[in-house]
Parts: structure tokens; sequence; C-alpha cells
């Protein structure tokens, strides 16, 4: 397994691969902790493998005010099982030991961040093998909360740009921005209704006049065929409410969790992956 | 002109009041709090949008609510002479109609054609139902499951009114759901909907727009005890919950550094307790939705439920400048227990006849602690934010009464 040198960028790297392959990526979601840490770190563990090119891991929040009932429910599981920020990293720190390629970035809201400690959450995060950051509820007026002190320590700050970004915000969201812009394919929440394609192949054109990052698509996204269409439009499709109903309906039996939502990935990989 | 060490000069242009405040929102909801904040400055210079909302002020919610001297209250407590600003006696029973009527002003203005609120224990709902109705606008109140069993007639007045009531089951089903329920409704309609935010918390410039919305009680108190007595009060006195009603009273004070303020959060069962929604005493700053300010939280800061026996207390912020207003030490905040309430709410209703909200009963336990203790010329106002008629069977309850 290649080593990178703590400045290379692995989403950087996973992208220029991508390129020359004339592949698209395949980002998962999954939350950190969720039905339970052990199962959790089985799912983790496993998803390359699946084929998740990117893992999006969420760090779970007692409030997600941009999450749907998906996820919420998520983060409930997660923090009953008694998931915290620093075992969130613990989970990384241990992903790591197998595996220094796959880019993993922490998705989440700030509070849990700022109870921490900033600066010692960039350390830790980084410490730990974290590649990027999104967090919802930091848009580009309140940079200098974490997404400047991230970029200094080495992080990407992935920024979301949505249908309601227009030309004239575009910048100010793209400025600071690092690794990959996630665009938000609908207004709502995670999980809702199911993006048209030719309205977010337009957004991403708008985007892409804008910046040289590669574009990921999310929200809405659940199958194999959405995965497919949307992969004809972005440099990535990020799947993520689908993944987690499958541990929430295996919650009262979780021996097959794991392998569930893994033969899931699999399937949204080979959708994505399918040109 | 402001003056330069002012207490009212904030927020400032990132709708901060010192450390607080700001705008923590998803990117969806940005450029529609930047076109509100526009279209909020805007409307502040017209005067066309000031003279409706005076003349709605007057007439629709009958303003200027009175400063009523609480005579058998001063005798009983023997001390300082004491006022009641009857905010209980506007239209629809609390100080919230003031704040919707303003946002409903804005939202006609910036053609939304869609309302939604959150509520907890509804006295917002039914102010926001209300201004609904009155303009013929489409309503939808996002409510705890919770809130909704323990406000039974709030959630029937709504329903009268017009309102779509949907019940909020995610959390605790209380109003810290309901707030997050609302802002993911929000960010799914962004084109057409109007979100009035019932108190001075959120993302800027609710704060500060809520607060504008409110001061006209201040405004009213001040102009009121001049005339009254020829000078202004010693002493200020509201609950907290969000803090809306108590801004609005303290707002047009701040610089008059004369006068002592005093804010009273709920203290449940005791601040000893896990059981309050004291987010000063007992809560650390932190981000919830959209702004930092004192917030009750856990070690690794996830969100916990405050508790109080008013559902329009039991939340786990406050707004924040407030939160500002304590570091600076400009304002003394102190709590009340859920029994010291129940007791002044008692009290007030033999002695004066008049049937406070829980919410008010907070700030009147506070009053009968320090008034005994304060000469007879010192003049304590009270802000009566809201009427009992919601709570009279919560009480039952808790009196063990069957009705």
């Amino acid at each position: 397994m290649s080593h990178h040198n703590a400045d290379s960028s692995r989403i950087d790297a996973l992208f220029e691969r991508l390129k020359a392959d004339k592949e698209k990526a395949f980002v998962a979601f999954v939350t950190a902790g969720d039905p339970d840490l052990e199962v959790s770190a089985a799912i983790l563990a496993g998803l390359p493998q699946a084929g998740a090119d990117i893992i999006e891991l969420g760090m779970p929040f007692t409030d997600p005010m941009a999450d749907g009932p998906s996820i919420q429910a998520a983060s409930q599981r997660a923090l009953a099982a008694g998931q915290t920020l620093k075992g969130t990293l613990d989970m990384v720190r241990d992903f790591r030991v197998s595996n220094d390629t796959t880019p993993i970035v922490l998705m989440g809201y700030y509070n849990p961040i700022y109870i921490y400690g900033v600066e010692t959450f960039v350390a830790d995060a980084k410490t730990a093998g974290v590649d990027g950051l999104i967090i919802v509820d930091l848009p580009p007026e309140e940079d200098d909360e974490l997404c400047l002190p991230a970029m200094q320590g080495g992080l990407n700050f992935i920024r979301l740009a949505t249908p309601t970004t227009d030309d004239k915000r575009l910048p100010e969201v793209l400025n600071n921005t690092s690794g990959f812009v996630y665009y938000v394919s609908i207004t709502g929440i995670t999980g809702s209704a199911a993006p048209q394609q030719q309205a977010v192949a337009d957004n991403i054109a708008r985007i892409k006049n804008h910046t040289k990052l590669p574009v990921c698509v999310g929200f809405g996204i659940r199958t194999a065929e959405q995965a497919a269409a949307m992969a004809d439009i972005a440099d990535g499709v990020v799947v993520g409410s689908a993944l987690v109903d499958v541990i929430g309906e295996t919650a009262e039996n979780k021996a097959k969790t794991a392998e569930k939502v893994l033969t899931l990935a699999s399937a949204l990989a080979k959708g994505v992956k399918t040109k | 002109m402001e003056q330069k060490n002012s207490y009212r000069a904030g927020p400032d242009e990132k709708g901060r009041f010192g450390l607080y405040g700001g705008r923590f929102v998803a990117e969806t909801l940005m450029p529609l709090i930047l076109d509100l904040e526009a279209n909020y400055e805007a409307a502040k210079e017209d005067d066309a949008f000031a003279a409706q909302l005076e003349d709605l002020q007057t007439h629709y919610v009958g303003r200027p609510s009175p400063l009523y001297f609480a005579e058998r209250l001063t005798e009983h407590f023997g001390g300082a002479k004491i006022y009641l600003k009857r905010d209980e006696l506007n239209h629809t029973g609390s100080h919230k109609i003031n704040n919707c009527l303003g946002q409903i002003l804005l939202a006609k203005r910036m053609g939304k054609t869609r309302i939604i609120a959150e509520t907890g224990a509804g006295q917002h709902g039914v102010a926001v139902a209300t201004v609904a109705a009155r303009f013929g606008l489409p309503c939808t109140v996002f409510m705890g499951a919770t809130d909704i069993e323990r406000q039974k007639p709030n959630v029937f007045r709504m329903k009268l009114l017009g309102a779509d009531i949907r019940p909020v089951t995610s959390g605790a089903g209380t109003l810290k759901d309901a707030m997050n329920e609302a802002l993911r409704d929000w960010v799914t309609n962004v084109e057409d909907t109007f979100y009035i935010i019932g108190t001075v918390a959120g993302p800027h410039p609710y704060p500060a727009m809520v607060r504008d919305f409110q001061s006209i009680i201040g405004r009213e108190t001040k102009e009121q005890m001049l005339a009254r007595e020829g000078r202004l009060p010693d002493t200020l006195i509201a609950c907290i919950g969000g803090g809306s009603n108590a801004m609005g009273l303290f707002h047009p004070f701040l610089d008059d550094g004369e006068v002592n303020i005093i804010g009273v959060e709920a203290g449940g069962f005791g601040l000893e307790t896990p059981d309050h929604a004291a987010s000063l005493a007992g809560g650390a700053p932190g981000v919830l939705h959209g702004n930092r300010t004192y917030l009750l939280q856990d070690d690794v800061g996830q969100i916990i439920e405050g508790h109080s026996i008013s559902a329009g207390l039991d939340y786990p912020g406050i707004g924040p400048e407030h939160a500002y207003l304590r570091d600076t030490g400009r304002v003394t905040y102190v709590s009340a227990t859920d029994q010291e309430a129940l007791e002044a709410f008692q009290l007030i209703t033999r002695l004066e006849g008049i049937i406070p909200a829980l919410e008010p009963s907070h700030a009147l336990a506070h009053v009968g602690k320090i008034a005994g203790d304060l000469p007879a010329n010192h003049l304590l106002v009270m802000n009566m934010c809201g009427r009992g008629d919601k709570d009279v069977f919560a009480v039952a309850d808790h009196l063990n009464v069957e009705l």
C-alpha cells in the first residue's frame, strides 16, 4: 500500500486516478457508531472493497437540522450506542491501520466540534487520518470558525453548493473549498425527493464555470439506476439515506447488518461505474 | 445616532452580539436569510411599513398595553412599588402578536405566500395562526407531540384559525424539535415560504428583528412611567425562555445605567437537578438553530432537553443578545423553580384578579423574593407577558384538582 506524506491529499489523488481511468466516484455515507460501534467499524472496513471511493462518515448530533428521518434515526442509534466525536476519530484511526488510500470525509454539525475545541479537533482529525470535513451549519460567512483552521491544519473543507446558491454567491461558496464540491441536488433535507437529472446537469455546468474542482452530487439518490444517471453528469455520486435505512431495518438483528449494507453499496457502486 | 459605548449597538454586520449570534445555517438557507436581512433593513426605512404596523398595533392588538400599578401586590410584599406591563391584554393573550404582525407584514412585502412557524406552549403558534388568518395566508405550525398533548386548548385555537398543525415526534417532541422540523420545512420550500420565528433566537437577522418588533413593550413602558412617576423605573423584571418578551422590555433601557435589569430563567425542579431550562445558569456557549449562545448540553456537545412546568420556557437555548448581556454584566439573570412559579401564579390571581401565564409567573416569583427588601419609592416593573387561560388545566393538574 502506498504511503502518503502528511501534506498530500488523498482526495486529490483519488480524483486524479479516476479522471485518468475515466471513472466516477462513489461516495458512501454512513453514520459513525450506527447501529453500534462494532458493526459500524465492520461496515467502514468493508466499504472500500464494496466499491466506495470515498467514505463520508457522519458525526452523530442530537439536532441534525438538515437531515431527513433516516439520518436523524441513524444519529439517535449511534448516540444511544455511546458514540462521541472522540469515538468517531478512534474509528478512523483504526480504519487507517489497514487502509491508507480511501479518503474519509467527516460530515456533521458544528457544535460537537466547537465543544471539543477547534484547534485540538483539527490536529486530532489529521492525526487520525481524516481527509476532509463537511459541516452543514458553517456557511462561508462563518469561515473563521473552522474552515480556515482546518485548511491550515491540512484538512480539505468541502462546501455544499445548492440550487439556491446563485452565480453571484457561487464564488464566495467556492472560495476556501478544496477536495471537491458537494452539490446538493434538491432544496430539501437528506433522503427526500429524487433529483431531476437535467436540472442537476445545468447546475453542475454552472458550478464548473467557476471551479476546476470535481463536483459530487448528493441528496435523494437511492438506487443504482439513479446513481448511474447522476454519474453521467457529475464527477461523483453520494448515497446516504438508502444505506442508512438498511442499518435501521436490521437494527433488531444486527448479525446481517454489515453484509446487507455492503451488498447495497456494491450495487450502488456498480451503478456509478457503469459507463 | 448610536452611542459608542452603547449596549444597544448590536448586532454587528456579521449578526454578532460580542461572541454570540451569527449565521450558522445550511447553504440552502443562506441566500434566504441574506434576502430577509436586506428586506428588513429596507422595511425599517419605510414610513408606510411603520404606519401600517402602528395602525394594526393600535386597532387590532389594542396597544399601548397598560402599565398597571399593582396596589395589593405592593402592599402584600411591603416594599417596592410594583407595576405590571399588561401585555397579556393584547389580542391573542400574549406579547407574541407584536412580533408576528411585524413579520407577516414583511412576508407580504417580500411576496411570500406561505407561513411556517414553531411553537412550544402554543402562544406563538396562536399568534402566527391569527396573523395568517388576518392576511389570508396558509400557515403550517410545527409543534412537539408532547406539547400538543399538554396544550390542547391552544392546539384547537390554531386549528380554528385555519392553521395546519404538524406534530413533531423526533427528540422529546418539544420546542427544540419543532424548531428543527420548521427549519427542515423551510429548506425544502425556499421559494414561497416565510418562517416566522417566535423568539429572539435563530440566525441573524432574526434575533435583532424580533427584538425590534418587541421593543414596543419597553418604549411604551418608558413613556408610561415617565408620565406616571416622572422618572425611569429602578428595576425591570421579565421571564426568559428564548427571551423575546424580556428583550422587548429591556432593550430601550439598556443604556439607562441607573435601571437595574433582571431576567428570570425557568429553574424547573431546581438548578441542582438536571431538570431545568436555565441555559445561562446551567449551560455553556455552543451553536444550535443558527446562532451561538448558551445551550443546555452535555460535555461532548450534544443538546439536552430543558424542563419547565411552562412549555414556553423549556427550550435548551436563549437569545444570543441575552448571552451577551449576561457576559457583560448589564443584565442580571436568576431563576425560579416550577414550585415557586406555581405559588406566584396563585398569589397574583387572588391578590390582583389577574390569572397570569406560567411563564410570567416565574418573573413574579422573583419579584416576591426581592420586593419586600426594597424601599417604598423603588419603582419595579414586571412584564406580564401572557395570560393564564391556556394553563388552567395544567395548573389544576399540579394542584391535584379534578376539572
